[in-house]
């Protein structure tokens, strides 16, 4: 089973371009990408075990982290870096996505959504943090450190001036679905977030830069 | 093509490669050795593509009997760890090279050969050589063994500066490079624990100001200290402990200057077993190999350049947590440059007390990390299923 973020970021990236996974765990969307789109793939992964599964696919991996081992990139080294699940736990989100479009043109971001109903309910109704299906663990056992909302996520991209070239909203295992992250009420309705971003003004020579992208299916298929 | 001569071996035992007449071995420092021999081993064959050929570099005081049985010491080669059958370099799969640096004593020219210039021992008139001299020194070998491209070039430590100096050197004669708990230079520590090696080699008055080789006696006495302070450096303080903490030889203490201390004891004998097998003046001419290298220096300060050549070789770098010889900072400086220079790049550090020992010893991540590294090698060579 393929989760469902990961088909969403099958489907957005183009077919043999120079991908970066930051925070790739085990390797298992890097190899997706690597056999199903035949990207040049890189990785880093913070923990041994996963650069060592990684090892073992065949994938370059490099153990390190997204706070301190971004900067050691040059600029422009790949057309996507893909963060996915990862922003929450880094020390420093801002450097951190700020980084992704110096090394790369796009930056594919995923991220539990803080605004989501059941976050909110939870502590409005027993002023707990929240433990659901996208934030699993306690308080004092998550590493993640930098929550934040749909809208919290929008402002800062507004901020670093970033433009959104797609937007999908996930729920429970539900396919990934399309929105326009402006909307206050998405900000209710998913339970994580992905975007691709890229600066402004678009990097020259991309085919998605002028039109929104199709709604559904693969963006480079046919 | 180049003139084999095999010592009475055949081909897959390996033997002592002369140069070619008329061809030396141009040097870093301008002088140039002739005559130049290179004692290697090879274990398996060259298969018909000539794809599966992995040269193996070794450290310091090792050789070119990798696996197998030393000669000397009798004892195992000393990576059987991770070459041999069923192991991630297997002879039944690849072809392996190992051969002495130049300037080793191992049968490969070092100080302790006859410069043909005087009949005589080279001794301290042997010219000072380079990580780069000792490459070039290989390169010219695995040409003459029929290799055009390496499937791997592979080594720990100082071998570790070799394969980076083949990344930077002959990157188009690799496919693959394996940097084990290595450095791209020699820091200042390690320059100095050199430094104390050397200085307890020349003090000895065995030594002679290196021309020991007419008398009797050689400076044993200065080997084994620079042999015993150095060790330390391969272990890590915890592993001390562990294995001996202040554990006595005998039943109470001598009063004396006796090895009351079973780490003393441990020293002295590494000390005696070393000069069995190494030359006093090889260990000078290596030491200050390993303290000349500094691969940025020679690509304009900025390492990322000495790798610019090699972006379709695929590196794999594993450092250990408690070496502090080439802690992981240094070698993730190696990483950080092959990553800035757009190779591509894998990187692992391995949790382990052992120190910087641990790339020879039982470290089953390294193995299991190398044997995946090697098999994706070897399925995007076409060598595998």
């Amino acid at each position: 089973m393929i989760r469902q973020d990961f088909k969403e970021i099958l489907r957005l990236v183009r077919p043999g371009s120079r991908v970066l996974d930051v925070g790739c765990g085990e390797g298992v969307l890097l190899d997706l990408l690597t056999h199903e789109k035949q990207v040049d793939g890189r990785g880093l992964e913070i923990s041994a075990a996963g650069v060592a599964a990684c090892m073992s696919r065949g994938l370059s991996v490099v153990q390190g982290d997204a706070d301190q081992d971004l900067d050691h990139f040059p600029d422009r080294t790949f057309d996507y870096a893909i963060l996915s699940q990862t922003l929450q736990a880094t020390r420093n989100p801002r450097h951190v996505l700020d980084e992704l479009l110096r090394i790369a043109d796009r930056a594919v971001v995923s991220f539990p959504n803080f605004g989501h109903w059941r976050v909110r309910w939870s502590l409005l109704t027993r002023g707990r943090m929240p433990e659901t299906e996208a934030l699993p663990l306690p308080w004092w056992a998550t590493p993640n450190i930098h929550l934040c909302t749909l809208a919290d996520f929008l402002a800062l991209t507004e901020d670093l001036a970033m433009r959104i070239d797609a937007c999908a909203a996930f729920a429970g295992n539900g396919a990934a679905r399309q929105i326009d992250p402006t909307k206050a009420i998405e900000n209710w309705r998913a339970e994580s977030c992905l975007f691709m971003l890229s600066r402004n003004p678009a990097p020259v020579g991309s085919s998605t830069s002028t039109e929104p992208p199709a709604p559904s299916g693969d963006l480079f298929d046919g | 093509m180049a003139e084999l001569d095999f010592a009475g071996q055949v081909l897959s035992e390996g033997g002592t490669w002369r140069f070619p007449a008329h061809s030396p071995l141009l040097l870093d420092s301008g002088g140039k050795l002739e005559n130049l021999e290179i004692a290697y081993r090879t274990w398996g064959a060259l298969n018909e593509d000539g794809t599966n050929a992995i040269l193996i570099c070794h450290a310091l005081t090792g050789d070119q009997h990798v696996a197998g049985t030393h000669p000397v010491s009798g004892k195992p080669g000393w990576w059987t760890r991770l070459v041999g059958p069923g192991k991630p370099i297997d002879p039944a799969k690849h072809f392996i090279i190992c051969s002495n640096v130049v300037g080793g004593c191992m049968g490969s020219t070092g100080p302790a050969s006859i410069n043909p210039a005087t009949g005589q021992p080279y001794g301290l008139s042997f010219p000072v050589i380079t990580i780069a001299d000792m490459v070039r020194g290989q390169a010219m070998l695995v040409e003459a063994l029929g290799v055009e491209t390496l499937l791997a070039v592979v080594g720990g430590s100082m071998g570790g500066m070799q394969v980076q100096q083949w990344a930077a050197d002959y990157p188009d004669k690799l496919f693959s490079a394996v940097i084990v708990a290595s450095a791209s230079r020699h820091s200042a520590q390690n320059i100095a624990f050199h430094e104390v090696g050397r200085q307890a080699i020349m003090a000895d008055p065995d030594w002679k100001g290196g021309a020991y080789a007419e008398g009797k006696s050689r400076p044993e006495k200065g080997l084994a200290v620079a042999r015993m302070a150095a060790h330390i450096t391969y272990l890590s303080e915890p592993a001390l402990q562990r294995k001996f903490g202040r554990e006595l030889q005998r039943d109470g203490l001598s009063w004396g200057f006796d090895a009351d201390f079973q780490v003393e004891s441990y020293l002295r004998h590494q000390g005696a077993a070393f000069v069995d097998r190494f030359d006093a003046n090889s260990y000078l001419y290596i030491t200050r190999a390993m303290d000349y290298f500094d691969l940025a220096a020679a690509h304009g300060g900025v390492l990322a350049q000495a790798f610019a050549g090699a972006r379709h070789v695929r590196f794999c770098v594993l450092s250990f947590t408690s070496d502090w010889l080439y802690p992981t900072a240094e070698n993730r400086h190696i990483v950080r440059a092959l990553t800035a220079a757009g190779c591509r790049a894998a990187f692992v550090e391995i949790e382990s007390d052992k120190g910087h020992d641990a790339f020879l010893l039982d470290e089953p991540v390294m193995d299991a990390a190398l044997q995946g590294f090697l098999s994706s090698v070897e399925r995007e060579r076409g060598l595998a299923k």
